[in-house]
């Protein structure tokens, strides 16, 4: 039943979006009563699956809660457990890793902009709608989402659940020969990228200030990705071991993912987190042309992640480029773990955010408990705040269909992933 | 008047659908060629028109998914699962063996949010099916496959050989016999293009059972090469939890410390 002046609208089925997600807004005499994002995926359990599984099982195992970003899984995986063994995979492993990622960040970042995120700023239902009226931007798109999987696959021999990386390195160095077709590649796609990024910073983006907090990591001399300190906007700057002790999640009856806060309020992870606190740690060449566009990191304004996007596809493809332009193949592509007992802990960050794994293993390397906590769930508090936040500023006046489709915007740009989001309910196991 | 095809996901990963997203310029020519009527993921919603092919992605875990199911085969003329969670519950029907109803049951907080069922199962057990794709994910070269032998008005062919032949057409070394690694090649059914042992690493199952597989002798030969009973467990109960050959030709223990 609807109140006289009260508007209510629901979105089921959220489109555009890895998982399956439902909004809920309640409008009651021009206030907004209720924002929320329903997320009804069942859990997967994987914190459970892992317990008594062997520490070599874990990065396939955990690939297989994201199919778009198993790279950022594998990776916070193995540094954790390589914390465990003190196991040091050495300048190569490390180098390639971050080569290994950048293919992750240009695939997922592609994807999110052209498949998912553009039609609402160009005014389409669908990618393959507008490619019709835009052909050539999404083409470009699509191709470079696809450099981003062969640079995957250069590693991992497939770009979806990638079975090249262990636990240690990688389980076979690629070939000089192979890194050279890549290289070239990425030479080619270097002006699509370019193109791409001052491209996005013509696009007709809602001009909205928030106030909102960030979260990334930050390394002493990169743009981050597998290693850093946690760092906030608001002056957090801790070793990620400390990552539970500020970061508290708690379940919500609307949710099967848990939401998460640090310090108690809400904060955003991601490309315009990252880019906002690591503006100053961008390769020279994509602050160059980000700074032709005229747009200014940090930005309070959320609808800068696309662009924030489209300058983590520059900065992967010069990055990639630095690091196979001296390519030499090692004689073995891994260090040989040795296990043993321990907690460890592995933040890296996945397209979407900061991505924290724990583990704790007995003698043997096997599994005594896992805990993950990926960047959707780190998200979903802030996105209820940024719903409510730009509704009123969009005008709560305004015909349903529109506050609508601003609301599906403004989730759609966090990039949730819900398939992420969902699998870590966390249980008490009571014997009884 | 073009064919209409749709793609519905459960639960899962979204690896699977990505066999049609990550297809570049194809995917373009493939929304040519047939009327995408219902992929979420895609941005188009229609789950009420009757299509030609329905691809089904993911596994069966709540009532709701239950529902959602029969309807999808109504409206399908074909329905094709596509990947180890839709074809065999996937990784997360592992919780089926290890009594896992009673993780969802003597629960957290507040389980009456759940809507969860006590078992996790492939889409098989719910409606008829007219093709299973198996793997964790599926490629694009499979899902083209099967939609192209529909559009021809054909049954798609099944491919129950071993990972093992795939090997001796690369000429990839065998990784059991030179490097004695538990390679689950013997028993598992190709289609990844033998990639793991390309790299010089033991499959690890996740493209499910082959045709024949010969579980208790491969069993055999992994206790020879020095692996422990829970290790053996382990190997064959993995990517496509709720598969009765793989899975099933392990005595029934349990795992983990439960």
């Amino acid at each position: 039943m609807t109140e006289p002046g009260e508007i209510r609208i629901r979105v089921p089925v959220l489109t555009r979006v890895e998982g399956e997600a439902a909004l809920n807004l309640r409008i009651h005499d021009g206030r907004i009563e209720q924002a929320e994002l329903h997320i009804f995926e069942p859990p997967r359990l994987f914190e459970q699956l892992l317990v008594g599984r062997e520490y070599h099982e874990v990065p396939d195992f955990v690939a297989r809660i994201c199919g778009i970003c198993p790279v950022a899984y594998q990776m916070s995986a193995a540094t954790a457990l390589e914390g465990i063994f003190a196991l040091d995979a050495g300048d190569w492993v490390t180098r390639m890793r971050r080569v290994f990622y950048c293919g992750e960040w240009i695939q997922s970042h592609a994807l999110h902009i052209h498949l998912l995120a553009l039609p609402d700023f160009l005014g389409f239902r669908s990618a393959p709608e507008m490619a019709r009226v835009y052909p050539d931007a999404v083409r470009r798109g699509l191709a470079l989402q696809a450099l981003g999987n062969d640079l995957i696959r250069l590693f991992g021999a497939r770009s979806v659940h990638p079975v090249g990386a262990r636990v240690g390195g990688f389980h076979r160095a690629p070939r000089p020969r192979e890194v050279q077709t890549v290289l070239a590649q990425l030479q080619q796609a270097l002006p699509e990228a370019e193109a791409l990024l001052r491209w996005s910073a013509t696009l007709e983006l809602p001009d909205v200030a928030q106030e909102f907090c960030c979260v990334a990591l930050r390394h002493p001399e990169e743009y981050p990705m597998l290693q850093g300190r946690l760092v906030s906007s608001h002056g957090l700057d801790i070793p990620v071991e400390r990552f539970e002790q500020v970061v508290t999640e708690f379940q919500v009856p609307h949710s099967t993912a848990l939401h998460a806060l640090l310090d108690g309020k809400p904060y955003v992870t991601g490309p315009i987190a990252r880019l906002n606190l690591n503006h100053d740690r961008l390769p020279p060449a994509t602050r160059d042309v980000l700074a032709e566009t005229g747009i200014r990191f940090p930005s309070r304004n959320m609808y800068h992640s696309l662009v924030a996007r489209a300058a983590e596809i520059h900065v992967a493809v010069v990055e990639a480029m630095r690091l196979l332009a001296d390519y030499t193949e090692p004689p073995q592509g891994y260090v040989e773990p040795q296990p043993r007992a321990g907690t460890g802990h592995g933040c890296t960050e996945a397209p979407r955010g900061c991505l924290y794994h724990r583990y704790e293993t007995d003698a043997h390397g096997n599994i005594r408990s896992a805990r993950i906590v990926p960047p959707t769930s780190q998200n979903q508090a802030r996105m209820e705040q940024d719903l409510v936040d730009s509704l009123h500023a969009f005008g709560l006046q305004q015909p349903e269909d529109a506050l609508r489709a601003r609301a599906e915007t403004v989730i759609r740009n966090y990039d949730p992933c819900i398939s992420c989001a969902t699998h870590f309910l966390r249980l008490k196991l009571e014997h009884g | 008047m073009k064919p209409k095809i749709a793609v519905h996901k459960f639960s899962s990963c979204d690896g699977c659908q990505l066999a049609f997203l990550n297809q570049g310029a194809g995917l373009l020519a493939l929304f040519d060629q047939v009327d995408v009527v219902h992929f979420a993921e895609a941005g188009v919603l229609d789950e009420d028109t009757p299509v030609l092919v329905s691809f089904v992605e993911g596994s069966i875990s709540t009532a709701a998914d239950v529902e959602r199911i029969k309807k999808v085969r109504a409206n399908s003329r074909y329905l094709v699962t596509i990947g180890a969670c839709a074809t065999a519950g996937g990784l997360q029907a592992l919780r089926n063996l290890a009594g896992g109803e009673h993780w969802l049951g003597a629960v957290y907080a507040t389980p009456g949010y759940i809507d969860a069922l006590a078992r996790v199962s492939p889409i098989r057990e719910h409606v008829a099916v007219d093709f299973e794709l198996w793997g964790c994910p599926v490629n694009g070269d499979q899902v083209m496959a099967a939609l192209r032998a529909y559009l021809a008005g054909v049954q798609p062919q099944e491919e129950p050989d071993k990972v093992c032949l795939e090997c001796k057409r690369r000429q990839t070394v065998c990784v059991m016999v030179a490097h004695g690694l538990p390679c689950m090649g013997p028993v598992t059914r190709t289609g990844c293009g033998a990639l793991c042992p390309g790299l010089g690493r033991d499959c690890y199952g996740c493209f499910g059972p082959a045709g024949n597989a010969e579980c208790a002798t491969l069993q055999r030969r992994f206790t020879g090469l020095g692996l422990q009973p829970a290790q053996v467990d382990h190997r064959f109960r993995s990517f496509n939890a709720a598969d009765p050959v793989l899975t099933g030709s392990v005595s029934d223990t349990g795992h983990g410390d439960d």
